[in-house]
């Protein structure tokens, strides 16, 4: 797996054999993320089912769902951006400006038919600037993407303004609000489903997102090996643009209301289930599934925390927070453990020997 | 190439380097000049002392936070956390100086900064001794800091009325005309600024950013000079914090929501390469005066609001490509007089 | 490089596909939860039945619009002091930003637990209208308070004070302030927020009186409900408008931080300022001439309408028609006026003469 071999602070390989052993298999068992995040939704399901009876039941799973489906759609295409060690601070901005440009061509009179192929346009172009600057201009993503993150706002404040849509035809904010084919999965999910899916697929079974992993990994490799890195690039954050202006159409239909404020902090939230689910920020390493697991867990804590009557919603920030930190935290702390063990198992049979 | 010879190629180099922030410190003094000009043609009060007085005010805050949030970013690392760390030593100077009117102002600084720099530590262990990367580590903090904010205060407010005046006026006074918000962001920067400048550990920092492996194989001690760029960035948020209370007067669990993001962008106006290894706390400061006074004169041109962010998102964007382009240029140049060395 | 492409193109495809395929073909299957949009439930269900009895025990939760907000905090205390005074509990569940998606997460949770009524201050009329249809489908009663939702997604609205009540008194204040002449301007919250909204476009109608001919409104600007924006706000609008004579702010944030910037400007006492403010926020600057008077409602007392509303709706004592009366507690009797709406009165002023009877 490739996606192994490019993590952090590898050990250096000089150890010796039976010890190196060990530790390759502590590194196995706590380097399978999902292995760690299913542990872990374990643990919440446990808690939150004593904490409220309310919580293992279909409705939590729908309502608690239906909260995180934007978040999940942009985390989504978030990841392939991360694995070839890039970032997208814009993606709640190129949310809020697509549901802006659905409120101002709505009230223009155009058909949602019509809107949502052009929103849709509308964040590839957004996505495709970010790529641009960042592919052709050779500027670092992070910094680009904060200065579209207030450009793309903006934006949307400007086609806008303070005005909010909230008549869209009921056939339409229904399908976005609703649940499919009368099962308790809300449509939103549904959605989310196929383009995971169509996700994992491309990220993990085709070259070409095996050539995401190895630009990822090491940028100058993958050029040299041939690999058309800006292009690559310039796609992943196209993609992104069109996926965040997907999600500003469900927000939208979902809340029934399209207007620029909505979304505000959804990109740190999304970026916190990347990371949460196993995708390295220096890129190359990370997978789908980490993420999908990684949305539940957030969905699950946030689900019991709400439910309980005597945790303070503030506690879901804090949660939040120190489940980042620790998730990374903790195998690296794990690693130095077993580190520090074989150091001492090395140095033992010298000093007898002496 | 002989060592001497090698050691002066590498003092010309740096020279050229600080000439080149030098001008880029120059291009945001033109670009404010020029902003502040159009401004007054349109609107003369807008340059009246009054007004100026009040650009540098809403300025200083930032561009203490700008200051702390530039040593931690020329070390190849970033503190998204500055805003939830201002609103905890914030709260702290509030709940402190209602509870008891008669604490000694230094004491409520005192005790601000330490928190900030405890907060500050805490991200720095985590990222040096834990090797967290700092995204992530301020990230999580930045949630975990607010949600303590929350719980700590609870609903409650500090209102300016249970405030002591002598506090109070340290957020609005001048001395000799300066306010005093001012003085104490001049004082932290012009400090810092030489720190950087002629203290190793301060150029240490700038080495480790540029090149963290040449850094370590150099014999700095990479892990302690990070440490100390997030506790210095935590002090100052901490400072920003207790000066915020001076200033608002009003704090409740929400001060300071969103800062981070503003801050960085006022560093990275000011020329400060989000990758490490360059950019100074001048640029940095000039940045956060550049990004508030855009704000105040897009409201007195009568501008609609709504064309505030995006005109701060392009103007980002224009100087982080103008840095770029000029780091293109300055590179080919370096390259050109070793090229000519050689020959 | 082909196998790429393909892969590319076959992603491209999909994402073009699902967005029509999976909303057109959920369309058909929505007869289960479309039903939402069209009925609402509780208020035309049955008769009112003013000698009902309220059960005991009763539970609510009540949402803000963003917790740590000590208005808020005031406002929910009021629901907690009626339920309990009827032998019930109230919980305050809340979201940590201002923001109708993380509100819409809260009702959701709320409703799983079953209480027999929500109380909540919308961020967002229409946005959060869905779950709260929901929660009504599930029996559990709606009351509106402070800002409204969408009226066919609660029983009653409890206001403050009539919209216009607010607009007219607030212009009134102002107005005899600078002898009804000059340039005035309105420092609001956030752009999207129902109420001022509602109040601005008040005031803009009394302007047009002829008492107010004298007056101009020359600009509303939005402190966001943000200190410090407020702050900037209210000094851009002095630098703009270089022959401002009053500022009206409506907004209890705004209101502090405009009188705070005046009272170290040398506009002080010159630029008169009123606005909705707490007495606590606003007693130094009543004490210090910056500001004459301002004026507010009792928050306590909203939330405590509100939770005896709840109650008589939970117990049948009303249904939510206009004309019905009920007694809430030590407030006496209410009448549910137009739009399920109840107001609980008229504005208190404070000045230097009887700002020291209220702490809050």
């Amino acid at each position: 797996m490739q996606a192994e071999t490019a993590t952090q602070g590898t050990p250096p390989a000089a150890a010796p054999a039976p010890p190196r052993e060990g530790a390759t298999r502590l590194r196995a068992a706590l380097g399978r993320w999902e292995a760690l995040l299913i542990g872990l939704i374990a643990i919440t399901l446990i808690a939150g089912s004593a904490l409220s009876e309310e919580f293992l039941t279909a409705d939590s799973f729908t309502t608690g769902s239906l909260d995180l489906s934007e978040v999940a759609l942009m985390a989504l295409a978030l990841t392939l951006v991360i694995v070839a060690a890039e970032i997208d601070l814009s993606v709640a901005s190129m949310l809020a400006l697509s549901s802006a440009l659905m409120a101002d061509l709505w009230n223009r009179g155009l058909p949602l038919e019509l809107i949502m192929p052009i929103c849709l346009v509308a964040g590839a172009l957004c996505g495709a600037f970010n790529g641009f600057l960042v592919t052709r201009l050779g500027l670092p993503s992070l910094a680009v993407t904060i200065g579209t993150f207030a450009l793309f706002r903006g934006l949307a404040y400007v086609v806008i303004g303070d005005e909010s849509v909230t008549d869209f035809p009921a056939t339409w904010t229904d399908r976005g609000f609703g649940n499919f084919a009368g099962t308790f999965i809300p449509n939103t999910i549904v959605l989310f489903a196929i383009l995971a899916v169509a996700f994992a697929v491309v990220l993990h079974a085709t070259p070409f997102g095996r050539s995401i992993y190895a630009i990822g990994a090491n940028q100058e490799a993958a050029y040299f090996a041939g690999l058309r890195v800006k292009r690559i690039k310039l796609i992943l954050f196209t993609l992104s643009g069109i996926v965040a202006a997907l999600a500003g159409i469900v927000i939208s239909l979902r809340n029934s209301t399209a207007a620029a404020n909505v979304g505000q902090g959804f990109e740190l939230t999304a970026i916190t289930a990347v990371l949460l689910g196993g995708v390295s920020i220096f890129g190359g390493r990370g997978t789908i599934l980490g993420v999908i697991l990684a949305l539940f867990l957030l969905g699950a804590i946030q689900k019991a925390i709400l439910l309980s009557e005597s945790i303070s919603s503030y506690w879901i920030q804090i949660v939040t927070g120190a489940l980042l930190v620790g998730s990374v935290l903790g195998p690296n702390l794990a690693r130095r453990v077993s580190e520090m063990r074989r150091r001492h198992a090395h140095q033992h049979p010298l000093e007898e020997g002496q | 190439m002989s060592a001497p010879a090698a050691a002066a190629e590498g003092a010309r180099a740096r020279r050229l380097t600080e000439w080149v922030y030098r001008v880029r410190e120059l291009g945001i003094v033109v670009a404010l000049a020029v902003l502040i000009a159009v401004t007054a043609a349109i609107e003369p009060r807008f340059i009246e002392t009054d007004s100026l007085r009040n650009l540098a005010l809403n300025a200083s805050i930032f561009a203490i936070l700008a200051v702390g949030q530039t040593l931690v970013i020329v070390t190849r690392n970033v503190d998204l956390s500055v805003g939830s760390v201002l609103c905890l030593s914030a709260y702290l100077a509030g709940d402190l100086l209602s509870g008891n009117q008669d604490l000694p102002l230094p004491v409520v600084f005192a005790l601000g900064i330490a928190l900030g720099a405890a907060c500050g530590l805490f991200n720095g262990l985590l990222v040096t001794w834990g090797q967290v990367p700092a995204l992530v580590v301020t990230l999580g903090t930045l949630y975990m800091f607010r949600g303590l904010a929350f719980l700590w205060t609870d609903g409650r407010q500090v209102n300016a009325e249970t405030l002591p005046d002598a506090f109070l006026n340290l957020g609005s006074d001048s001395i000799l005309g300066v306010p005093i918000l001012v003085l104490f962001a001049l004082v932290v920067l012009l400090v810092t600024g030489q720190w950087l400048r002629d203290y190793r550990a301060g150029r240490e920092l700038y080495a480790i950013g540029s090149n963290p492996e040449g850094a370590r194989l150099a014999g700095v001690r990479s892990e302690r000079r990070v440490l100390t760029a997030f506790v210095l960035a935590g002090a100052l948020a901490g400072l920003g914090g207790v000066l915020f209370t001076a200033r608002f007067g009003t704090v409740d669990a929400t001060a300071g929501f969103g800062y981070e993001l503003t801050v960085i962008a006022a560093a990275v106006v000011g020329g400060v390469a989000i990758f490490g290894g360059t950019g100074s706390v001048y640029g940095a400061a000039l940045g956060a005066l550049l990004l508030g006074t855009i704000t105040s004169s897009l409201i007195v041109l009568r501008v609609e609001a709504f064309w505030q962010q995006a005109a701060i998102g392009a103007l980002l964007l224009v100087a982080i490509a103008f840095d770029r382009l000029v780091g293109l240029r300055v590179d080919a140049a370096l390259r050109r007089r070793s090229a000519r060395r050689a020959g | 490089m082909s196998a790429r492409r393909s892969a590319l193109r076959a992603l491209l495809a999909a994402l073009a596909l699902v967005a029509a395929l999976a909303f057109a073909a959920c369309g058909e299957t929505q007869e289960d939860q479309g039903s939402s949009s069209s009925s609402s439930s509780s208020e035309s269900s049955g008769e009112a039945d003013p000698n009902a009895e309220i059960p005991k025990g009763l539970k609510t939760v009540s949402i803000p619009k963003q917790l740590g907000n000590p208005y808020e905090e005031f406002e929910h205390s009021g629901i907690d002091e009626a339920l309990e005074e009827l032998g019930g509990s109230n919980r305050i569940s809340g979201p940590t930003e201002a923001s109708a998606s993380s509100q819409i997460s809260i009702i959701n949770a709320a409703v799983q637990q079953k209480p027999d009524a929500i109380i909540i201050a919308g961020n967002d009329p229409g946005a959060v209208a869905p779950a709260l249809k929901q929660a009504a489908q599930r029996d559990v009663v709606v009351v509106g308070m402070d800002s409204d939702v969408a009226p066919d997604a609660r029983s009653v609205f409890v206001n403050q004070v009539t919209t216009q009540l607010v607009g007219e008194n607030q212009v009134e204040s102002i107005g005899k302030q600078i002898d009804y002449k000059g340039e005035i301007a309105i420092l609001s919250a956030t752009a999207n927020a129902t109420n001022q909204n509602a109040w601005i476009k008040v005031m803009e109608e009394t302007l047009k009186k002829p008492k107010y001919k004298d007056m101009k409104l020359v600009k509303t600007a939005y402190g966001d409900d943000d200190d410090q924006k407020s702050f900037q706000e209210t000094q851009g609008l002095i630098q703009a408008y270089p022959n401002l004579k009053g500022i009206i702010s409506p907004t209890t944030v705004g209101v502090a931080a405009a009188a705070r910037y005046l009272s170290t400007s040398p506009q002080k006492g010159k630029i008169k300022l009123t606005g909705l403010g707490f007495p606590n926020q606003m007693r130094k600057f009543v004490k210090n001439g910056t500001v004459d008077e301002f004026q507010l409602w009792v928050p306590k007392d909203v939330g405590y309408l509100a939770g005896q509303a709840a109650a008589a709706l939970v117990a049948g004592r009303i249904t939510g028609k206009e004309g019905e009366k009920f007694t809430a507690g030590r407030l006496g009797e209410y009448t549910i006026g137009a739009n399920g709406e109840i107001v609980l009165g008229p504005l208190t002023t404070f000045n230097a003469g009887n700002i020291d009877d209220f702490d809050f």
